[in-house]
């Protein structure tokens, strides 16, 4: 085995910032649309009328309960037949980006309802009886006491499920999307340094993952405080 | 003003309420005590429809609360709440507190609800803390900010749940001082409470709760000096004796 050469890292590195956009635009939006999502979801399964609780709890065990990978491949192929299906055009494409998009978007709003559900849910019952006291209506009592304190206390838990979700959003490789762990496979597949490359990639995750990961637990320690 | 016919309510198999019947009327201050678990939170939250109840019937100022077509959100910002917890809003300062049922519900401008707001707070002797957060706040300030967070939607009458229970005994008088003031300018009153003191002094009639039923309804001196059962008046020597 020959030693370790780093000298096309250097070189590659436009290429990989570009992919680490990648990874962060999908990671952003990924977290934006499912917590708007899964907000909706936990608002569904929290809901007296038992049908659509009971939807919105099939959704997000389905979800649950399959890889992400697997998501990914089906919005993948489905999206561009379903549009097809739905234009009547042959040619209607979505492209691997927008289709990934709506997999994570989807698949996140699982994990963040759940999250969201456990914040209402820990909101206690005498807020909601003032709010109501006051005249509120049930989205009112939601939207301007239950919520609020809901997201508040769910901070920590929101961002480090984001913290997952950047990993998972590695997982694009499967489409040939040039995220960053995609643009490092490139490099190291054209210049035959696979090995360097993805040494490099992996420092590169660990050490925002790990710095995020410290950051979450400090701004916990001063919300708790 | 507030009409209680006959209610009777049940937790599942349990009853807690056993048809009571309650008559407030305009300008009245009724004191409700009673041992714990007699019903008597459960009781006043029909009055508002925070509880539901299975039989009987409740009026308030001729609008029947368990109609199924009642507008209860419309009838609840008529009826002021105040809790032994205070459940002021954490997350948002004094004065926002007292403003938002104003803005939201009562739909009045921001600076309206405000100037009402920070009069209301000067009125309970808060104004140096409108800009506060409840968690910065005493627990009898924070009560206060709760009694001018309800005053604030100009309400017909005004239910308290044993507003003081929960308060250091330091900070009791404060807190029934702005109530005693509110009794004397002719609040309709439905208090929960176990100050006899307080009672004593604004309490146009008392009532006296036990298991679920309204067992003695009378005149506040009435009811002090010859309390008609037993129940009551084991209850009284009990508490009077603190
Ligand atoms: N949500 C509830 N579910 C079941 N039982 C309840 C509930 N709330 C109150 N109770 C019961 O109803 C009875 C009356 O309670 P409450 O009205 O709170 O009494 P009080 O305010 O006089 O102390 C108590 O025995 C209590 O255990
Ligand atoms: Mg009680």
């Amino acid at each position: 085995m020959s030693a370790l050469d780093w000298s096309s890292i250097p070189g590659a590195l436009p290429f990989l910032l570009q992919g680490m956009g990648l990874s962060l635009g999908l990671l952003l939006s990924a977290m934006l649309g499912g917590i708007l999502l899964g907000t909706l979801l936990a608002l569904l399964r929290l809901a007296r009328r038992r049908p659509l609780a009971a939807l919105a709890g099939a959704y997000v065990n389905l979800f649950r309960s399959v890889p992400l990978v697997l998501v990914i491949f089906w919005f993948y192929f489905l999206a561009p037949f379903i549009l097809r299906r739905l234009t009547g055009r042959a040619d209607a494409a979505v492209g691997p980006l927008y289709s990934a998009l709506v997999a994570f978007t989807l698949f996140e709003a699982a994990y963040y309802c759940e999250i969201i559900r456990a914040g209402i849910q820990s909101v206690s019952r005498g807020q909601v009886a003032a709010a109501q006291a006051l005249g509120m209506s049930h989205g009112q009592v939601m939207r301007l006491v239950v919520l609020p304190q809901a997201f508040r206390r769910m901070v920590p838990l929101l961002l480090t499920q984001g913290i997952i979700l950047f990993q998972d959003t590695s997982l694009v490789y499967v489409i040939s999307l040039s995220d960053f762990l995609g643009a490092a496979g490139k490099i190291g597949q054209r210049d035959g340094r696979l090995v360097e490359l993805y040494l490099f990639a992996a420092a590169v995750y660990f050490a925002l993952c790990f710095a995020a990961s410290r950051g979450v637990g400090r701004l916990q320690r001063r919300l708790r405080a | 003003m507030i009409e209680i016919s006959g209610i009777s309510k049940w937790y599942g198999p349990r009853q807690v309420l056993r048809e009571c019947s309650l008559h407030v009327k305009k300008g009245e201050v009724v004191v409700i005590c009673g041992p714990s678990g007699s019903g008597k939170s459960t009781l006043i939250k029909c009055v508002n429809g925070l509880e539901s109840f299975q039989r009987g019937e409740i009026r308030v100022d001729g609008i029947s609360v368990g109609d199924s077509g009642a507008d209860l959100p419309r009838l609840r910002s008529r009826v002021g709440m105040v809790f032994q917890h205070f459940e002021l809003f954490p997350h948002m300062r004094a004065l926002d507190n007292v403003n938002l049922g104003q803005i939201h519900v009562l739909g009045r401008s921001p600076e309206e609800a405000a100037r009402k707001s920070r009069e209301l707070l000067a009125r309970v002797g808060l104004a140096e803390h409108a800009d506060q957060y409840p968690a910065q706040l005493s627990g009898g300030q924070q009560q206060r900010v709760a009694i001018a967070r309800a005053l604030a939607m100009d309400p017909i009458a005004m239910l308290f749940d044993e507003p003081t229970s929960a308060l250091d005994p330091e900070m009791i008088s404060e807190v029934l001082e702005v109530m005693t003031a509110l009794a004397r300018q002719g609040m309709t009153m439905l208090v929960v409470t176990h100050e006899m003191g307080f009672a004593r002094s604004v309490a146009h009639r008392m009532v006296f709760m036990d298991e679920g039923r309204i067992v003695e309804d009378a005149p506040t001196p009435a009811f002090f000096d010859s309390p008609q059962s037993e129940r009551a008046r084991q209850f009284l020597s009990r508490i009077l004796r603190h």
